[in-house]
């Protein structure tokens, strides 16, 4: 099963490697990571995908929540957006070319962030699924690079991944 | 006040009495601010690994915060093994290490080392101070998170600057850490379904590990009003003591029959400050099969359900939960159950192998009867660890100081130091092997600096005991890198050297007067028992085995 998972931690040096050291000395399979600041100072909040029986994802969380700087851990089980961000990069040669990789990035509702001579950078948002499928589409044209954000997780509707005892949802 | 200052007071505050240390260059300002305090005493060890595991011994013996102090670099390092020791067995240790000056952190610098990157995976928590005005806000926290909860080591490391800086900050009253919130309290409704499942089931055991020593008063009531039958880990061991007749062993790789018989047939097993560690459950698909409610008292949630389906979780702390137990307690009706149990611990007891050698076995067995029991014995690692969990029965908790999740030789001799050091007037008896005791024997000096009183008996069969035992079992006879007994010193004129007692014993004749004048010294001694090289140790359940495959006295393994 694929799970992903919000963690909220205190802003403190290493707590990014506290948290993947321990994912790799338990062997734990995790898909991407996406890490940033949230609106509160001095919590970030941490979004991952974990491939892994319900045992699994029991322990993930277990052991997350032993970890000091940990302050929440959440398991998005109900209905939930999950967004991706990838910039790709891709080689044109020619106005045909180019036409074509336009349409497939319109298709994919990606917008263009760079023009080049030779290259266009994209920037597409959605499911990794999607950024997946838009890849794929671009590679046959020759993908000089791609850099994707990791999945980012919310719940639907009002639920909201709160700190015990502070008002402000984060 | 500088930072070196404000280190020391902070420890102070926290009620820290005893240091284990050992000084270097980046450490110099604490230790020069230590040479100012009275207060606070430092034992010198001869090695940092020796100064961690006699902290580990003086926090396992008190069940008190244990503080090691070390330089930066190779310091720091040589405190790991004994951090990822006290990970393992739940020991609440604080480890202070000095770090180059922060302006040098990340170049290279001389005995710089990242210790904080290093450590993470074998402590609790642990901090880097860059502000002077942090340190007693860490100090708080560290010792905080080290003896609640599940306990566990936490490292500090301090650089240089920090500590020769101007303190201009205040000692907080509180402890503010929202992420770490352990439990301390079971839940009622489930120590209520725990008594329950108790009181209907035919075949319930109680398993009691490391983390219920503090748990011992209740427990010993919970277990005197309801008669249950009661196994012990290696770290559960006088937890219960062991000549309660309701004590039937303990369980595992090398422990009774009648012990791993009993969680072999148990219905219900209520499982008390243990982790169902692989050394006592063997094969986990054929552990306890007949178990269809495995309670789990443990105060850290990620240990229950990590190795066994748990019926009845309670998270919360052993010695809450247990007086909870006891209070709710009633007889159990048991008389089929103590009967088959009764049947294997009388079929099956340790024995002595009673052929006039000297055997390992006879010299702890001979211990025991000559102080009653009354004593704290350490050990370290190997075939004498065995050993001693089997002839030497423990009566008090706190009373059987080993290394049992890491299996760190070399434990014995400073953990004893701690020990005896926490606890001047304990009897501390310390059964050790030639291979493991040779592996922290410069502690000798600490020994002989504070003329503490420990009776060091090494049981030295020549061998690296327990390895050569499994190339036995297992590798056909290659006896791969185990023999010793062409390089062993001698032992005794090594105490000598030091100006400890030494003592040889080779016949077996002599082994009572051997052992009375051992303990009649009233100083250290270290006495060497020569004793037969190919001795096994038995019972044995073979790694990945079940209770079902165990050898009772190695007569199952064909010649």
């Amino acid at each position: 099963m694929r799970h992903l998972v919000s963690v909220l931690v205190e802003d403190q040096p290493r707590v990014l490697t506290r948290i993947t050291s321990m994912f790799a000395r338990r062997g734990f399979n995790i898909e991407s990571l996406a890490v940033g600041r949230t609106h509160l100072p001095g919590i970030s909040r941490i979004s991952f995908v974990v491939r892994g029986d319900d045992r699994t994802i029991e322990q993930v969380e277990k052991q997350l929540n032993r970890l000091v700087e940990v302050l929440k851990v959440v398991d998005h089980a109900g209905p939930h957006l999950e967004r991706e961000v990838a910039l790709v990069k891709v080689r044109v040669d020619g106005v045909e070319g180019r036409l074509e990789i336009k349409e497939i990035a319109e298709a994919f509702r990606a917008r263009i962030v760079d023009v080049a001579r030779g290259a266009l950078t994209f920037e597409v948002t959605g499911h990794p699924a999607k950024v997946d499928r838009f890849i794929e589409e671009l590679a046959p044209y020759g993908i000089l690079e791609t850099m994707r954000s990791g999945a980012l997780a919310m719940d639907r509707g009002e639920r909201a991944v709160r700190l015990k005892g502070r008002k402000e949802a984060v | 006040m500088t930072g070196a200052e404000v280190l020391l007071e902070a420890l102070a505050r926290e009620g820290v009495e005893v240091i284990f240390g050992h000084p270097g260059g980046a450490i110099m300002p604490v230790y020069d601010a230590l040479y100012r305090r009275t207060d606070l005493r430092h034992v010198l060890t001869r090695h940092e690994q020796g100064a961690g595991h006699a902290a580990e011994g003086y926090a396992r013996r008190t069940g008190r915060v244990g503080v090691a102090l070390a330089t930066s670099g190779p310091g720091a390092l040589n405190l790991v093994t004994p951090l990822a020791d006290a990970m393992m067995d739940s020991t609440p240790l604080v480890a202070i290490t000095g770090q180059v000056p922060t302006t040098a952190v990340g170049t290279d610098a001389f005995q710089e080392a990242d210790v904080t990157g290093v450590t993470m995976p074998v402590t609790k928590h642990n901090y880097l101070i860059t502000d002077v005005n942090d340190i007693p806000r860490v100090v708080k926290e560290a010792f905080h998170i080290a003896r609640t909860g599940r306990p566990g080591p936490v490292l500090i490391d301090l650089p240089k600057d920090v500590q020769n800086d101007e303190f201009t900050g205040s000692f907080p009253e509180d402890v503010d850490l929202p992420g770490y919130k352990p439990a301390s309290r079971g839940h009622p409704r489930q120590i209520q379904k725990a008594l329950e499942a108790l009181a209907a089931a035919e075949r319930p055991v109680l398993m009691v590990g490391g983390g219920a020593q503090h748990a011992a008063e209740s427990l010993r009531r919970f277990v005197a009003t309801t008669g249950i039958p009661v196994v012990a880990t290696l770290l559960g061991l006088g937890v219960i003591a062991a000549e309660d007749p309701r004590f039937v062993g303990m369980p595992g790789m090398h422990g009774s029959v009648a012990a791993n018989r009993a969680l072999q047939h148990a219905n219900v097993i209520l499982a008390i400050g243990q982790r169902f560690d692989d050394r006592v459950t063997g094969d986990i698909a054929r552990f306890a099969p007949q178990a269809h409610t495995i309670i789990h008292v443990n105060i850290e949630a990620a240990e229950i359900g990590k190795v066994v389906p748990t019926a009845i979780p309670v998270v919360g702390d052993a010695a809450w939960v247990a007086e909870r137990l006891a209070a709710g307690a009633r007889p159990l009706d048991l008389g089929p159950w103590w009967e088959m149990l009764r049947g294997w611990m009388l079929a099956h007891p340790f024995q002595v192998p009673e052929d006039g050698a000297l055997r390992s076995q006879a010299v702890i067995r001979a211990f025991y009867e000559a102080t009653g029991g009354e004593a704290v014995v350490v050990t370290g690692v190997g075939q004498h660890q065995m050993f001693a969990a089997q002839f030497f029965p423990i009566k008090q908790p706190r009373s059987f100081l080993t290394s049992g999740g890491l299996g760190t030789m070399g434990f014995g001799l400073p953990a004893a130091i701690g020990a005896q050091v926490a606890d001047p007037e304990a009897r501390v008896l310390l059964f050790d092997g030639d291979g493991s005791f040779q592996m922290t024997l410069q502690e000798l000096a600490t020994v002989k600096k504070y003329r503490l009183p420990l009776k060091m008996i090494v049981l030295n069969n020549g061998h690296l005991g327990m390895v050569r035992q499994w190339q036995d079992l297992f590798y056909d006879d290659r006896y791969s890198e185990v023999y010793l007994a062409d390089s062993n010193p001698d032992f005794a004129k090594i105490a000598e050297a030091y100006g400890i007692e030494g003592v040889v014993v080779e016949d077996p004749a002599e082994l009572g007067a051997a052992v009375e004048r051992v303990l009649a010294a009233p100083g250290p001694v270290l006495a060497e028992f020569r004793v037969v090289p190919e001795e096994a140790v038995f019972p044995m359940i073979p790694a990945g085995g079940s209770a079902e495959d165990i050898l009772i006295d190695g007569s199952e393994v064909a010649e």
